[in-house]
């Protein structure tokens, strides 16, 4: 049987979206430390201001540097185009304001990102778009929250920080049954694990930060356009179906189709928020993304090791992780995330929030940070610090307890990751 | 813009400017199961240079109503009627891949609407992969697949999209995905069955054909044997360039058609 002869993942994330130099023949990728970019003339000029063709203008709204790692996220999640920005956090603003206007509404999971939820929750509403919060697990909840005004269905792969495994096929469909887009911050799956686009959804949003980068050096985030999605099967989307003066009427479904989201993202929403990426983080974070297939194998098979040992821990209550078994998402999980449920696990500690803080005050090679993706073991107590701005109630609605640590398994020796939290759980048991 | 045509909407692109009926009418014609925006490189710079460049979506393709035509023949006489319907007078006619057969066609027979071709992925025949076939007639996303895949030159399957950020890969596989189930088999089907004939005897208007040399859908051996029947053509090569040449050199086919079009 004939196949298409693409190029696969782990070559892609070597040399997607990068030539050699053609001035140089640098084979690494080079960082164009520049602001601006010559023209050749006033009608060159014109012609890229206008949207005539395509080339560089400005940093703000394009950079080579930053376009190979556009390229390469967008070839590796399957996505017909990338917007690179500043942080995760500028890419889920810039997604929502390209294609929402005030009066928008959106559905969205409760469980995800502390930051996220709070953009949603307390910031968006100042500019007239407000947001009704759904048990990502509970299918006839996101359906009943869909009203007249909602624009997008949004959550976590994994959500934060209970990693419920989303169930992206059904809460698709339920998205295009009513000829809404499904966007996902995939962010703890990472291509790697998880397409999401194959998957159903349209929109993909990453904290490149994280697993994406690897190291911990670096800000970035990405909004990656699916290409699937009929902007202007209906009338609800009017920013990216309707004439948009700031270029003279253009009409960016009509010019560019399937493309149309990722035009307008760049075209006016780096052009006036302006949260764009630095050219040299994405120098770094292109250097983490060489090596993700070899990094997330380890990242998961250090992961299986560290849930073995937590379980058998006196000191341990629990383990929420959806590759074991009494995770209400373990059989999903083998469904949608074959390759493994990712690095980052949730615990509870026995003794509270007492043991959790002498938990955490113990460690010693495990990292006390407010990430998660990194090379390096972290771990963070969410309830004092990631989440610390939720309401007891909202707390509580998004599985956060004052015993849970998070841990995000790093690529250290397994032996020297659990001899680490032996050591500080032992501490953690000693008030 | 869309125009209400034989009972049916047709959209065309027009760059995001009104079409200015003082300007030399383009008509440009995609490719099967794609739609007009496989000249989003070129619509909007045509239209900013002295030209009213309208992309179609051919009848049941991208936004365009209507009931999907079975021949190449269909397609070029559907193609006529709306020239005509357009009121423009004769246009030049751009054509990529099945887009190209068809204007051919169109300026066989209707010679009175097309003052000049400009074909890219031009071909006398296009015989499509049985299994190609098989899997456009099952709708199964193998189809968009293969065609992705032959579509583009080696550059492109690595890098080398001069629109920052923009994946051609995917941007072409999402294109053909995008397609109502029906359309990619009636369009290859439409290709496979094409006999050109004595098509060069039969056309009296200029004609430049683009052939890129690492084009594997209409190989340049292919389209030397279209161009060999012609007394006189144009002819460009452009190195290192696959089948979606617009998509894959933009800036050198913009030139092209600048040049070409005067």
């Amino acid at each position: 049987m004939v196949e298409p002869d693409y190029l696969k993942f782990d070559t892609l994330s070597l040399h997607a979206g990068q030539e050699p130099d053609p001035t140089t023949g640098s084979r690494g990728v080079p960082i164009y430390q520049t602001t601006s970019y010559s023209f050749v003339d006033t009608e060159q000029a014109a012609g890229l201001f206008n949207l005539e063709q395509p080339g560089h203008i400005y940093s703000r709204i394009s950079n080579p540097t930053v376009a190979v790692l556009e390229e390469r996220l967008a070839a590796l999640e399957g996505g017909v185009g990338a917007v690179c920005t500043a942080s995760g956090m500028a890419a889920f603003h810039l997604a929502c304001a390209t294609i929402m206007s005030a009066g928008n509404h959106v559905v969205a999971s409760r469980n995800i990102y502390g930051g996220s939820h709070n953009m949603l929750n307390l910031t968006m509403p100042r500019f007239g778009i407000t947001t009704t919060f759904v048990d990502p697990r509970d299918h006839d909840a996101w359906r009943s929250a869909i009203t007249p005004d909602t624009r997008v269905l949004f959550a976590e792969t994994l959500g934060n920080p209970g990693i419920e495994v989303l169930n992206v096929p059904v809460v698709a469909e339920i998205a295009h049954e009513h000829g809404l887009p499904l966007m996902l911050d995939a962010t703890f799956t990472t291509p790697y694990l998880m397409k999401p686009i194959e998957l159903g959804a349209d929109i993909v949003m990453h904290s490149v930060t994280k697993f994406l980068g690897g190291h911990g050096i670096a800000l970035g985030g990405v909004v990656i356009d699916g290409g699937r999605f009929d902007w202007a099967a209906s009338d609800k989307f009017p920013t990216l179906s309707q004439p948009y003066d700031g270029y003279h009427g253009i009409s960016f479904v009509e010019e560019y189709g399937h493309q149309a989201l990722s035009m307008r993202a760049r075209a006016e929403g780096l052009r006036d928020f302006g949260a764009a990426m630095s050219p040299a983080n994405a120098f770094h974070l292109l250097q983490g993304v060489e090596t993700l297939p070899l990094r997330m194998k380890r990242h998961v098979e250090n992961t299986t090791t560290v849930i073995d040992f937590l379980e058998a821990n006196d000191a341990v209550s629990w383990v929420s992780h959806p590759s074991v078994s009494s995770h209400p998402d373990h059989e999903l999980a083998k469904e949608l995330l074959p390759k493994g449920a990712g690095a980052i696990l949730s615990f509870g500690i026995i003794g509270g929030r007492e043991a959790g803080r002498r938990f955490i005050e113990n460690v010693q090679l495990a990292s006390h940070v407010a990430n998660v993706g990194d090379a390096k073991t972290l771990v963070i107590h969410p309830a004092s610090t990631t989440h610390q701005q939720l309401s007891a109630e909202d707390l509580a609605a998004a599985g956060v307890g004052e015993d849970l640590i998070r841990l995000s398994v790093g690529l250290e020796d397994p032996e020297d990751i659990i001899a680490d939290l032996a050591r500080a759980l032992r501490a953690s048991q000693k008030g | 813009m869309e125009v209400k045509f034989q009972e049916a909407t047709v959209n065309l692109a027009t760059g995001g400017v009104k079409v200015d009926t003082a300007q030399p009418p383009v008509l440009l014609v995609h490719g099967a199961g794609m739609d007009r925006t496989v000249w989003s490189q070129q619509t909007r710079y045509l239209a900013h240079h002295g030209f009213a460049p309208m992309a179609l979506d051919l009848p049941g393709h991208g936004k365009s109503g209507g009931e999907l035509l079975s021949t190449i023949s269909e397609m070029a006489d559907w193609v006529a009627d709306l020239i005509h319907e357009l009121d423009t007078g004769p246009v030049r006619l751009v054509g990529h891949s099945m887009g190209s057969l068809i204007s051919l066609e169109v300026a066989a027979r209707h010679p009175d609407v097309a003052e000049r071709l400009i074909l890219m992925g031009a071909a006398a025949a296009m015989p499509v992969h049985p299994e190609l076939l098989g899997a456009a007639e099952r709708n199964e996303i193998l189809a968009p697949q293969l065609m992705t895949a032959w579509a583009h030159g080696t550059r492109a399957h690595v890098a080398g999209n001069p629109t920052p950020g923009l994946w051609m890969r995917s941007g072409c596989q999402a294109l053909l995905e995008r397609a109502a189930d029906g359309v990619i088999y009636n369009d290859l089907a439409a290709c496979n069955s094409y006999e050109a004939g004595d098509i060069a005897g039969r056309i009296a208007c200029p004609i430049t054909v683009v052939v890129g040399s690492e084009d594997k859908m209409t190989p340049p051996k292919a389209t030397a044997q279209l161009v060999a029947g012609f007394q006189e053509v144009d002819l460009r090569h452009l190195e290192g360039v696959g089948h979606m040449m617009m998509i894959e050199a933009p800036d050198q086919i913009r030139e092209i058609m600048l040049s070409a079009l005067q």
